[in-house]
């Protein structure tokens, strides 16, 4: 489904994404770990058109996705959310996903007021259990609660790719554990890449393991394989990936 | 219903004082001022809506208002110098013949079309080229302020086809009727308040719509909103070119109203007074920029008429002030009073 070809990244003739080949196949929870600038935030930015590889080339289900703008890719069916999380704060969380889930209608029909809650958003609502919070205004919501929001809003819009930058950063031990459960539930029928650190987080939740380091694939493989070779062993300051988790998130 | 009455309470109230008290009490020439910062209004509101609620800061609005301006004042002149005749000034500056550009403006109907829809051109051509670059911020506002700037040194410069500075005057009737009768002149008013008032509800009803929702999503977060599959530069334009439309209109309602239409009236500073005008009055909400222009308006007609020189700097000085202490204008500290009230 998803298909990434000898992609390479450069700024300023730093290569930040240096020959990557990725392939996540349909129906896939992909975990993309490495440490602090490999790469991974770059890789989605690749995929989403928000930077542009100088060489390689991006497939999305039939589509090339290299030179396309971000707002075509994600009526392709791409959706993403950003290390640090953008709800619009001035709307409410109905309104949030109510935008969101709009983003097919042409224009001119948005010139009406919002009737009732369609099914994507109410279904969204009900997934992420903001269903009690629907009509306050996202400022107030907690930092769990944007993320959630987020994710909320990308399955307002029925991806077929969600593509989740370090969801569960800064979050409560409750929170991530609700937020795994989710990414669980979402995986269940979407394809879903997650650039997350947290050991402790993968073995829960994780099927496959792509690490990055400096640009490049180091390993692809089972959270057990992953963590047990020592290539990644070594990338983590040659501490157990379990302790490198601490502070390396950036 | 309850909840619709009571919300549009306010909006009634200043319907009936404009509509029905004012032309009642005030004398012709009040009056006829009333309705020049009624036209101010109608580009304050469209400033309200691009930068308000899009966050585009627009310095040139002067460009559309005087487009605007020129389409109506061009089709008045035709029609006073009659089939085959020539306006005045382009008598005095040695022209011969019309030229061809002007043709088209002595049908009313494509004069006020030219007035509103030239406007909405240019704006989508600009925004199209702007916006789609992703040119944003400071860099649009000086570039909106460059416009009014060119478009001075142009109507200047073509003195024979648009009466250079002095612009054109000297405007006698208008649609048949005398332009010096004060009922004229009420008619006038009570145009340019309707019309004020149906663009305050149309603009309102589109704030409220989801399209409303995305335009101050693309105030907030541009980058997001396209990764909704939102394109942030189509919302823009389209923002952008209805209040160019808005001030479009205007303009063609003030040349009537005021009997002129000047370069002076178009350029960087009435295009700048404006943007101060809504923010005293409040930009995040529409009423705050129809009220601050009306205000303002009001302020600079008292002002000039003691000291001349007085009024640009008292301007600044209220503008840092209201920037400091009130940051969302009288609209602001109005609904803080309001809201204090029923808490
Ligand atoms: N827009 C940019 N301009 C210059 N360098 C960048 C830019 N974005 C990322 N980088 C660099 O590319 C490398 C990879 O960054 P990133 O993909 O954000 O890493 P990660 O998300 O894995 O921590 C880093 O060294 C970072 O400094
Ligand atoms: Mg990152």
């Amino acid at each position: 489904m998803l298909e990434l070809r000898d992609v390479r990244v450069e700024f300023d003739g730093y290569r930040a994404l240096d020959g990557v080949d990725l392939t996540v196949p349909e129906g896939e929870l992909r975990f993309l770990i490495g440490p602090n600038g490999a790469g991974k935030t770059t890789l989605i930015d690749v995929i989403t058109g928000l930077t542009r590889p100088v060489a390689g080339s991006v497939r999305f289900a039939g589509h090339d996705l290299v030179g396309r703008k971000e707002h075509r890719i994600v009526r392709l069916g791409v959706g993403r959310t950003f290390q640090t999380s953008v709800v619009f704060e001035e709307l409410t969380v109905l309104e949030n996903l109510d935008l969101a889930a709009g983003f097919r209608s042409p224009l001119w029909t948005l010139a009406r007021r919002r009737r009732g809650v369609s099914e994507a958003v109410a279904e969204a609502l009900a997934r992420t259990g903001l269903e009690e919070l629907a009509e306050r205004s996202a400022g107030v919501l907690s930092h769990g609660q944007r993320q959630w929001l987020e994710i909320g809003m990308l399955l307002a819009q029925r991806p077929r790719l969600l593509l989740l930058d370090e969801p569960v950063a800064g979050m409560s031990g409750d929170e991530r554990e609700r937020t795994g459960r989710l990414l669980t539930e979402i995986a269940a029928d979407h394809t879903v890449i997650v650039v997350e650190h947290d050991m402790e987080f993968l073995r829960r939740h994780a099927s496959t393991v792509t690490v990055l380091h400096e640009g490049k694939v180091l390993v692809e493989g089972s959270v057990e394989q992953v963590s047990a070779d020592p290539r990644v062993q070594e990338v983590y300051l040659g501490r157990r990936p379990s302790d490198a988790a601490v502070g390396e998130r950036t | 219903m309850r909840d619709l009455i009571r919300r549009n309470l306010p909006f009634a109230a200043v319907a009936v004082v404009a509509l029905v008290a004012a032309p009642l009490l005030l004398e012709p020439f009040r009056l006829g001022l009333l309705a020049k910062y009624l036209c101010y209004a109608i580009v304050a509101l469209g400033i309200g809506l691009a930068w308000g609620k899009g966050g585009m800061l627009t310095l040139g609005q002067g460009v559309f208002f005087g487009l605007g301006g020129y389409a109506m004042a061009m089709y008045l002149k035709l029609t006073e110098a009659g089939p085959g005749g020539l306006p005045d000034f382009m008598v005095w500056s040695g022209v011969e013949e019309l030229p061809a550009l002007w043709a088209p403006f002595a049908s009313p109907v494509l004069a006020l079309g030219m007035a509103v829809l030239g406007p909405m051109a240019l704006a989508v051509v600009l925004g199209t080229l702007v916006f789609r670059q992703r040119v944003r911020g400071a860099y649009f506002a000086i570039l909106t302020q460059a416009l009014a700037a060119a478009l001075v040194i142009l109507l200047v410069g073509q003195q024979g086809l648009t009466g250079g500075t002095n612009g054109m005057t000297n405007f006698f009737e208008l649609f048949g009727r005398d332009l010096a009768e004060d009922s004229t002149q009420r008619g006038l008013y009570l145009v340019t308040a309707g019309v004020l008032g149906v663009l305050y509800l149309a603009t309102r009803q589109l704030v409220n719509s989801r399209f409303g929702r995305l335009l101050v999503a693309v105030r907030d977060g541009e980058d997001r909103v396209r990764f909704l599959g939102y394109d942030p530069a189509l919302v823009k334009t389209v923002t952008f070119a209805i209040s160019a439309g808005m001030a479009g209109l205007a303009g063609a309602l003030f040349v009537p109203v005021v009997g002129i239409i000047s370069p002076a009236l178009l350029g960087v500073v009435p295009s700048l007074e404006l943007v101060v005008a809504v923010a005293v009055g409040g930009r995040h909400a529409l009423a705050g920029a129809v009220l601050g222009a009306v205000v303002m308006g009001y302020a600079k007609t008292a002002f000039s008429e003691q000291f001349a020189d007085g009024w640009l700097y008292l301007q600044g000085a209220l503008f840092i002030l209201v920037m400091t202490l009130a940051p969302k204008g009288i609209a602001g500290l109005l609904g803080r009073v309001r809201r204090a009230r029923t808490a």
